[in-house]
């Protein structure tokens, strides 16, 4: 016992401001998303309507008066943050051609609900698709002891996507 | 310090003034310097410094129950009780230095009973148990279960120090009603671990990269009840600290829809060293979820090995061993609702056949994610020496969290 909290006491007080959960800066993800090579970063002003669906997507509005998204063709990326718990997660998303290519976990800055960074979690949204009442196509796989944060997650990838769409119409306008 | 933003409204007045001008053609340089304005008050208003109120974390849950029972020599038991009112408060002293506590108000109505004595019956107090008080009368408990500072070590580690809940079992640490199915929480877990269940202490918490392992390690105030092992719960209030416990646990998640844990506690003293007849012992424990689609499977076991002399009483020495288990299958038929059916088998010890049973069906309806509906159905099977407490009916209740 005298060993093990000897143990204790010395990591108590090495404890020091850290950078936490940072798996990904974002500028490092949207490079890497683009081959080093990204384009100018783009701003969607989200209308009434916009906001709306936002809302309902997350049970209040998106915080910010603009979302800076990337995009090359039909393909856009964004780094969308949602609260799990207490604290927002940051999270990348790649949408190609209206579907879900990639999802990621940047910067998670709780001690529960880390697992949501794993390829087992983050894979399932792979193609994923918003169907006509703003759902994904499919059902995401709860992680026990995770909820908020799989909540969380969950919800920015219906965000992204349907921010994607508003990117397309607004380029395309 | 608290900032006033003055932003939005010189942002309003801008726009407003824009309408009001008198009309005239805008310059693409005009209009490109109008956006750049634009910009430039958005990143201001959005880069404003997070006020201290955004460092101060408020959530909660709450559960109302009504339980109908009906014991087989036919005694009625019917109660509607808001069974608990929880207010968590917590504060980010820094990126890595966090408050986190838990209080929580249970059966509705405190008063102060200082000359309320009664007999805890082995095993603890099950709902629907009729004690006689002498002086106060009202049921209900305050309880401080968690209050604790967390300090990030590294990324993957970090540790806490205070009243915190024991690393062991599915819902000791993770009992909000929208989490689990059921009214009541199950058997096993109330009974034979006991949640919910906290202590005082220091913990170290850590994962092994991504490997979906990670690990707790905690020493804690112990017990002290002797074979009662739910009644020996100090709470953490003016606890008897002579003797600790040493609690270890493994958890796998790194395989989709799949937790594994594992926890192994050591109590150094059931009786914090005034009974020399009970001394230490062991608690082991494992479960087993999995989710796929809408289906969720869970299995728990837990086991507590208690080192009783043969100087102890019979009834002491009878309880040297208590263990329980329990299987559960549900599945989410629709996103809001779901059904489960739940088969729990445990035993606090005793002389005689002390083993008890009970099956649960039910149904969970979650009108939002914060808020639950529940209804289920308890049928008992107890040994012989239980059978007249068996208690078979159904549950309702309501629950939220957020």
């Amino acid at each position: 016992m005298r060993h093990f909290a000897a143990i204790l006491l010395i990591l108590l007080l090495s404890a020091h401001a850290l950078a936490g959960g940072v798996y990904q800066e974002p500028d490092a993800f949207i490079a890497e998303v683009f081959a080093d090579k990204p384009p100018k970063a783009a701003v969607i002003w989200p209308d009434t309507e916009l906001k709306a669906q936002i809302k309902d997507i997350l049970g209040h509005d998106y915080k910010g008066l603009r979302i800076r998204y990337w995009k090359q063709d039909k393909r856009t990326a964004w780094v969308l943050d949602e609260i799990g718990k207490d604290k927002p997660i940051t999270t990348g998303f790649v949408i190609n051609n209206g579907r879900i290519e990639l999802v990621r976990v940047l910067i998670f800055r709780e001690s529960r609900g880390w697992e949501i960074r794993h390829a087992f979690f983050t894979d399932q949204f792979d193609k994923a698709s918003l169907n006509s009442d703003s759902q994904l196509d499919r059902t995401i796989d709860n992680i026990s002891g995770a909820t908020l944060s799989v909540r969380a997650v969950t919800k920015l990838a219906r965000v992204a996507l349907l921010l994607d769409q508003a990117a397309q119409v607004e380029k395309e306008s | 310090m608290k900032q006033d933003i003055p932003l939005l409204p010189a942002l309003a007045t801008a726009i407003a003034l824009s309408f009001t001008a008198p009309a005239q053609a805008v310059t693409d340089e005009e209009f490109k310097a109008l956006q750049d304005q634009m910009n430039q008050l958005a990143d201001a208003v959005e880069n404003q410094p997070a006020s201290k109120a955004s460092k101060v974390h408020i959530g909660g849950y709450g559960e109302l129950h009504y339980n109908n029972w009906e014991k087989p020599n036919g005694e009625e038991f019917k109660q509607l009780d808001f069974h608990r009112f929880v207010l968590f408060f917590g504060y980010d002293f820094s990126d890595s230095i966090r408050f986190h506590s838990e209080l929580e108000i249970e059966h509705a109505f405190v008063e102060d009973n200082n000359e309320c004595s009664f007999d805890v019956p082995t095993g603890g107090l099950t709902p629907g148990d009729t004690v006689t008080c002498e002086g106060g009368t009202a049921p209900g408990a305050v309880e401080l279960e968690q209050a604790y500072i967390e300090f990030d070590l590294t990324e993957n580690m970090e540790t806490k120090a205070g009243l915190f809940l024991m690393p062991v079992g599915i819902i000791n640490e993770t009992h909000e009603p929208t989490t689990f199915y059921g009214v009541e929480r199950n058997p096993i877990e109330t009974r034979i671990i006991p949640s919910t269940w906290w202590e005082g202490g220091a913990a170290l918490t850590g994962r092994f990269g991504g490997s979906g392992v990670s690990y707790d390690l905690a020493i804690t105030s112990g017990l002290d009840g002797g074979t009662d092992v739910r009644g020996g719960r100090q709470k953490v209030a003016r606890a008897n600290a002579s003797d600790f416990a040493y609690t270890g646990r493994i958890k796998y998640t790194g395989l989709r829809g799949l937790e594994l844990a594992g926890t192994a506690q050591y109590q150094s003293d059931m009786t914090q060293s005034t009974d020399p007849d009970i001394n230490d012992a062991t608690l082991l424990s494992a479960h087993a979820i999995y989710n796929i689609s809408q289906f969720q499977l869970r299995a728990l076991y837990a086991n507590w090995d208690i080192d009783v002399t043969t100087n102890a009483s019979a009834a002491d020495q009878a309880r040297d061993k208590q263990d329980g288990y329990y299987v559960e299958g549900s599945w989410k038929f629709v996103p809001s609702a779901g059904v489960f059916a739940r088969y729990n088998v445990w035993d606090n010890g005793g002389v005689g056949d002390t083993e008890k049973t009970q099956t649960d069906v039910g149904i969970n309806y979650w009108p939002h994610e914060g808020v639950v509906i529940k209804f289920d159905y308890q049928k008992q099977d107890h040994g012989a020496v239980n059978q007249a407490d068996e208690q078979d009916g159904f549950n309702v209740g309501l629950g939220y969290a957020f």
